[in-house]
């Protein structure tokens, strides 16, 4: 909210600087987020003197003008009526922004250039002509800033209030507080009704059918007007409030409500079928045209409020076209109500209306406001729209609202708050604020909050009040004394945390993707129809359809981030990612939350330098990394499968296996398809895994049970066999690990080889076998013998030859 | 051959390897004087050409020198190998980089989540976790935000249905863990966010640290200890901060916590909107409704509850001037971790 320090002084006396003020405010909880200087913008227009008059030699309406400035004399094309030389008028020189929104220029009007412009009143926002030049006055001094010739001096306090202090949303409401901290009364502007003029009850009344909606309704009535632009006194008022004048009743209204935070509506008497007010609820799809223009279809929810026949305004949000202020208007009817905040913003989300007035009601206003704010407006209307006020108010007030008394423990506030706060201050503090408080005894305070403090119900909203009038700061630092007791340990958070670290440590780069992405990810991904990743969770209000959905797979964010490194030049990838996917259960249940690790590898598999060759990296280099994980998170026997072609989605087959930890399938490994590298636009090999970290935590064994050292020397054995090219070589190790050889202790590939003289459609797989015993050092005979036994079994099972 | 030729040998072969400068030069003299042709060795297989009384005594002498000479080129060994004689070696270019080992990063928000954590932890907090798509009760409702409260606005909210949300904060694990657990309680929650915005200092999703603390006689004033401790911890013990009177509808009261703008030392700068403050944490004691709704008896528990927006913090802790480069998977960005 915007305050002029101006306004504000009408009610209080500041005796502080600006900055001072606004530091209180804030410490006090009204956060004021800027202190400016509302005249800045004119800083840059100076007192000039025309000195010289010239026709322009292509207008006949426009002059060109000799600026005297001072110290210089600047040429400005001139198009005012009223300019004579000697005049001194207000000069803007070029990089002024005026508040219509232009910026005056150096610009060459008709082939003659002109070093500024001459301003009016209303271009300057310092008055309402706007029909000529603003003659200054001839004491003024050329050259001298406006500013410094007019006096001109105003503050904005640029605030933000919290949804909880409706009551600040005014400026008395500002004033109010601001009293408080600075321990000076607050001064209620005098209302001085004019003579009386008949009885209104004769003229006009107010019926209200929902008073749960609609729980006081007052009106007055004021005949005889002349509706006219504002004078400027107000107009300026509303200007530093950021509102726009439109005319003097309107003005008045937004006028009242800003001072007061009581919303007002003026309708036009004459307008109102039967000259009289009815509040009902609408019907279902009644249309409203409200005076923005727009035609609003209504549901029978809405309070809205009518004359004898029809609908005239949406209660508390905006008033309609068919009964508005108007140039012929004579009679006013006032209208200052107190609405249902939850109907009022019920109302506004439907239609997707935010005004100041119901912004207002719907954080709620003072219920008892609604009087004196009512008699504020007729007051002005009547002076300064001359008219004349019929004699009486009408105050339908059908449903109080009711306020409660609340007991506060003085011990409690201090036990509460840590401080050692006497009932006095504690009684000082809210009775600066315009509580009613009484001292039952020397602990216990009744307390009645103000009617305009609709946020205060219990006694920890009193202990707020007090603390924060007292002062946060000087709220004393103390260390809870706590009970005693071992914490709980997370595993899931330091399996995750450990996960991370040996990624990093591996050499991957940590990212964090947005957790939502674009519908068209699944068709990007090649997924079928029945996959589970298809069962994605809708965003109802998403920013941009590439944030439509909740992710149920990593992939498609490393992916775009493995595209957009590329479109950056950079070529040599390794990222992951440890996050959440998200399986829809439908969209009115919580969706499955399950946490993803993937990791992707792409470009070279070293750093390329003097010391190597860049070699691009390949499908065992991101095995080996994964399996390196595995290890050492102590997941032994990992068994890699290759995955059919027909289940293989965004990567090749052949190329792409089931990872599986105690015959549980737990992740996968591949080359990214040629389709999908195509789809997310990426030009070179990509390499991927992700593991399903949800599924794969219960199984980490943090301490594996220690494995006593050899004591005799161990025995290696190669063999060479040739076997068909489509012999998996983990089978071949399974195979020989499966022989059931005690002695057997490691078996590795260390040789594979394709190509002459080993025929066509073959390859040679070599294997090292490592025999050793527990108990005694092998002989080569005894090794011999088993060696054998596992050669010819592999021979048969592989249908394998050996090497001639 | 004679034993003066043995001599010879000893003396021209002693000397030579005394003057050797690397291991390779010993090596080869070995070979040229006690290698299968050497002349040692030659010397030795010659002795039965010699007359049989002078064999025994040639035969000796050159055992003796052989032993010599493997003895002289051990010790030659030796000070080549000792600091006098590495510093003979051919020296290497150190000024070549190194054969790169991999090098990963973790993610600022990694880094920085974790040390609040830490810091927490330190003081006695569990950490805890909880699901990032919410029900608008735990959201909302629990935490005294009813629907249809102007509070709703605070916090731009993603939909997935009428009452299910992204959440908005992760203070749902409030009501989450006091729900399950009986006081005392001290926990954080760090996890992801979502809101419906997006501009140079928002972005849709972001991440918060969410901090709950609940026991018999907990004050305000102990709030503005941990919560001061926790300041210092993490910028440093010089950083001034203010607890500044605000609004939330789960606490009573509310403060937030403001740190002097690390950037321009309170003096007013772009990065604090020249107010010369940054706001860092929300704060406050836990309001009795929420107390409510869990089932604590409000009368003898009294707690405080915190919220942190990490992106923020990390922000100021590494100067990032973009919110936007967290989510964007930028390898120059990342690295830099």
């Amino acid at each position: 909210m915007k305050v002029s320090l101006n306004w504000l002084k009408e009610y209080v006396s500041i005796d502080v600087s600006p900055k001072e003020l606004a530091d209180r405010l804030t410490m006090a909880g009204l956060e004021v987020e800027a202190v400016m200087d509302r005249y800045e913008y004119l800083n840059t227009v100076l007192v000039g003197r025309i000195a010289l008059i010239k026709s322009h030699p292509k207008s006949d309406h426009l002059t060109i003008c000799d600026v005297d400035l001072g110290g210089r004399t600047i040429s400005v094309v001139c198009g005012a009526p009223n300019a004579r030389v000697n005049m001194k008028v207000p000069c803007a020189l070029p990089g002024t922004v005026l508040p219509g929104g232009l910026t005056v220029g150096e610009n060459t009007i008709r082939g003659i250039l002109s070093a500024g412009m001459l301003c009016s009143e209303a271009e300057l926002e310092l008055g309402t002509d706007k029909s000529g030049l603003y003659g200054l006055s001839q004491d003024m001094k050329e050259g001298d800033t406006l500013i410094r010739a007019l006096n001109l001096s105003d503050t904005i306090l640029e605030i933000s209030l919290t949804p909880n202090r409706s009551d600040c949303l005014s400026i008395i409401g500002i004033a109010r507080e601001a009293a408080a901290l600075l321990n000076k009364p607050l001064r209620w502007p005098e209302i001085r009704l004019p003579q009386p003029h008949g009885n209104i009850s004769d003229f006009t009344s107010v019926t209200i059918n929902r008073p749960d909606y609609c729980p006081r309704y007052a009106a007055r009535l004021v005949v005889d007007v002349c509706v006219s632009p504002s004078p400027f006194w107000l107009k300026n008022r509303l200007i530093s409030a950021g509102l726009k004048p439109i005319n003097n009743i309107v003005d008045i209204t937004n006028f009242v409500m800003m001072e007061t935070g009581q919303p007002l509506h003026a309708f036009d008497f004459d307008r109102l079928a039967e000259n009289r007010i009815v509040v009902r609820t609408a019907r279902e799809n009644e249309r409203f045209k409200t005076l923005d223009g727009k035609e609003r279809i209504l549901t029978d929810d809405t309070l809205m409020i009518c004359d004898g026949k029809k609908p005239v305004a949406i209660a508390g949000v905006m008033g309609g076209e068919n009964s508005e202020i108007e140039q012929s208007t004579t009679r006013v009817l006032i209208e200052s109500a107190y609405f249902n905040p939850i109907s009022i913003r019920k109302t506004g989300k439907r239609l997707g209306l935010s005004t100041d007035a119901s912004y207002r009601f719907e954080r709620g206003v003072d219920p008892e406001g609604t009087l004196r704010a009512v008699n504020r407006a007729a007051q002005l209307i009547a002076d300064i729209g001359n008219g004349k006020l019929i004699d009486g108010c009408i105050d339908a007030h059908p449903n109080p609202v009711a306020r409660e008394k609340i007991v506060l423990s003085v011990a409690r506030t201090n036990r509460h708050l840590g401080t050692s706060l006497k009932l006095s201050q504690i009684k000082h503090h809210l009775e600066s604020i315009d509580f009613a408080v009484e001292e039952k005894d020397a602990d216990t305070l009744s307390v009645l909050p103000p009617s305009f403090r609709v946020d205060v119900s219990r006694p920890e909203d009193l202990m707020e009040e007090a603390a924060r009038l007292w002062g946060y700061n000087n709220i004393p630092m103390t260390f809870p004394s706590m009970s005693a007791g071992i914490g709980l340990s997370n595993k899931d958070i330091e399996i995750k945390n450990k996960i991370k670290d040996l990624m990093a440590g591996m050499g991957f780069a940590e990212s964090i993707h947005y957790s939502f992405i674009a519908r068209s990810c699944c068709d990007r991904l090649g997924l079928a129809a029945e996959d589970d990743r298809r069962r994605m969770l809708d965003v109802l209000n998403p920013l941009t359809e590439d944030q439509a959905v909740m992710r149920t797979s990593l992939i498609p964010g490393l992916l775009e981030s493995a595209n957009r490194n590329q479109s950056w030049q950079i070529k040599n990838l390794n990222l992951f990612e440890l996050g959440k996917i998200f399986i829809s259960n439908g969209q009115d249940s919580q969706p499955s939350e399950i946490e993803m690790l993937a990791a992707l590898w792409t470009g070279s598999r070293l750093t390329p330098t003097w010391h190597s060759k860049s070699e691009p990296c390949d499908f065992y280099d991101l095995k080996g990394v994964l399996e390196n994980l595995l290890s050492l998170l102590g997941l032994a026997h990992p068994e890699f499968s290759l995955l059919p072609a027909d289940v293989c989605t965004y990567t090749k087959p052949g190329h792409s296996a089931v990872l599986s930890i105690q015959g549980r399938q737990i992740g996968m490994i591949g080359e990214v398809s040629s389709d999908a590298l195509k789809n997310f636009g990426i030009k070179q090999p990509v390499f991927m895994f992700e593991l399903d970290i949800s599924a794969l935590i219960p199984l980490v064994t943090e301490f594996a049970s220690f494995e006593a050292l050899p004591r005799f020397p161990a025995v290696d054995r190669d063999i060479t066999l040739i076997v068909d090219n489509h012999v998996q070589g983990g089978d071949i190790v399974s195979q020989t690990e499966s022989c059931g050889e005690a002695w057997m202790e490691q078996v590795c590939i260390f040789d594979i080889y394709r190509g002459k003289p080993i025929p066509e459609g073959k390859k040679s797989i070599s294997l090292r076998i490592t025999y050793r015993s527990q108990e005694q050092t092998l002989l080569d005979k005894d090794v011999n013998v088993i060696h054998q036994r596992v050669t010819d079994r592999l021979l048969k099972v592989f249908n394998a030859s050996l090497p001639v | 051959m004679s034993n003066q030729n043995i001599d010879q040998i000893k003396k021209e072969a002693l000397s030579e390897i005394q003057r050797a400068d690397t291991a390779e030069q010993v090596k080869s003299l070995s070979v040229k004087y006690l290698g299968r042709k050497g002349l040692v060795t030659l010397f030795l297989r010659n002795i039965s050409a010699l007359p049989e009384e002078e064999r025994p005594e040639a035969g000796k002498k050159a055992n003796q020198v052989k032993l010599t000479l493997e003895e002289a080129c051990q010790s030659a060994i030796e000070r080549i190998l000792s600091a006098d004689g590495d510093k003979k070696e051919i020296a290497i270019d150190i000024s070549l980089p190194g054969r790169p080992a991999p090098r990963g990063s973790l993610h600022p928000i990694t880094r920085i989540t974790r040390r609040i954590c830490d810091v927490f932890s330190r003081m006695g907090f569990n950490v805890a976790e909880g699901p990032e798509v919410e029900t608008d009760y735990y959201n909302f409702e629990a935490l005294n935000i009813p629907k249809n409260h102007p509070a709703r606005d605070m916090q731009d909210t993603f939909y997935v249905s009428e009452n299910i949300v992204l959440r908005t904060h992760t203070s749902p694990m409030q009501v989450r863990f006091m729900e399950k657990h009986r006081p005392p309680v001290r926990i954080i929650a760090p996890g992801k966010v979502y809101r419906c915005d997006s501009d140079i200092t928002h972005t849709p999703m972001f991440h918060q640290v969410e901090g709950l603390l609940v026991d018999e006689h907990v004050s305000f004033g102990d709030l503005k200890g941990i919560l001061t401790a926790f300041v210092h911890e993490v910028f440093d013990e010089q950083t001034s901060l203010r607890f500044r009177p605000s609004f939330f509808p789960f606490t009573e009261p509310s403060a937030e916590v403001d740190i002097l703008c690390v950037i321009c030392r309170g003096k007013g700068c772009k990065v604090c909107s020249g107010t010369g403050w940054l706001e860092v944490l929300g704060c406050g004691m836990v309001h009795p409704a929420v107390f409510e709704n869990v089932g604590y008896d409000t009368g003898r528990y009294s707690g405080f509850a915190f919220g942190m927006g990490v992106e923020r913090i990390a922000m100021l802790k590494y100067g990032i001037n973009d919110i936007r480069l967290y989510y964007e998977g930028d390898m120059r960005f990342l690295k830099q971790f």
